[in-house]
């Protein structure tokens, strides 16, 4: 069975309610206590960048499978001001806010896969994968 | 909905706040002022955070318990934390924050010998 739940995001704590959602799906998708940690934190570091940004948006968990291996999917979308350069918000310490500018590297670096589609004044949608060994 | 208030316990000259739920962002910045003004209140001069009951530290928290240890530091008071879970300390080193001028203690028995010596330390003049 496919499993997927969604949150959306409006305010701080938003952030907490995605990311205990995540761990959980992770936990139910048979993932150890260090991925599920892994999993938390990156839906954290991603949603509040959701939060600072664009104000709102929504956090989308399902289940992947891909070559007979299962893994986790998060989407993180949202209709704010995009990002004018992809290349720079992936370098650590790079930051525009109030924030380390550690979100979005040090999300990739928990995830497996990880890709981030957006346009200026439309809006930001990041996929990532977390796979289960 | 209001921000949470973490209890701030008070032992001799040393503050112990064990944190047990899920912070959000408000209520961790809220923490850090309740925090730093209670070692002005008190003059403690440790403060022992203990981290054991928290599954999750993102960027945001890691930077702030930096940010209070650096402040506490500026006071004169001395931050030990303890008990971050193993995982928590692995998604904490791959996130990029390794908290380098913080000082850590296994659990919250090892925090509080580790805190007596420092104080005992800044007595002799040594620290």
């Amino acid at each position: 069975m496919v499993q997927s739940k969604a949150a959306v995001i409006r305010s701080d704590l938003d952030i907490v309610i995605a990311r205990t959602m995540a761990r959980d799906v992770a936990k139910t998708l048979g993932f150890g206590a260090i991925d599920q940690a892994r999993i938390a934190t990156a839906v954290s570091e991603l949603a509040r960048n959701i939060f600072l940004y664009a104000g709102t948006g929504n956090v989308t968990v399902r289940e992947v499978e891909k070559n007979n291996r299962k893994g986790i999917e998060i989407v993180c979308e949202d209709q704010g001001p995009g990002i004018a350069n992809i290349d720079l918000v992936m370098q650590d310490g790079y930051s525009t806010s109030r924030g380390m500018g550690m979100g979005l590297p040090g999300a990739k670096r928990l995830m497996d896969d990880f890709s981030i589609r957006s346009q200026e004044n439309v809006g930001t949608t990041i996929t990532c994968r977390k796979w289960r060994n | 909905m209001e921000s949470l208030r973490i209890p701030i316990l008070k032992i001799g000259d040393i503050l112990i706040a064990s944190i047990q739920v899920a912070l959000h962002d408000a209520s961790a910045v809220q923490f850090k002022d309740d925090l730093l003004q209670k070692i002005h209140d008190t003059r403690a001069r440790g403060v022992i955070i203990d981290l054991t009951a928290l599954d999750v530290v993102d960027s945001f928290i890691g930077r702030l318990i930096a940010d209070i240890a650096a402040m506490a530091g500026l006071m004169g008071t001395r931050v030990v934390l303890t008990g971050l879970q193993p995982a928590v300390a692995i998604t904490l080193v791959e996130l990029g924050l390794e908290l380098p001028r913080v000082l850590t203690a296994l659990n919250l028995e090892k925090g509080l010998t580790m805190m007596q010596r420092l104080t005992e330390e800044s007595d002799d003049g040594s620290v």
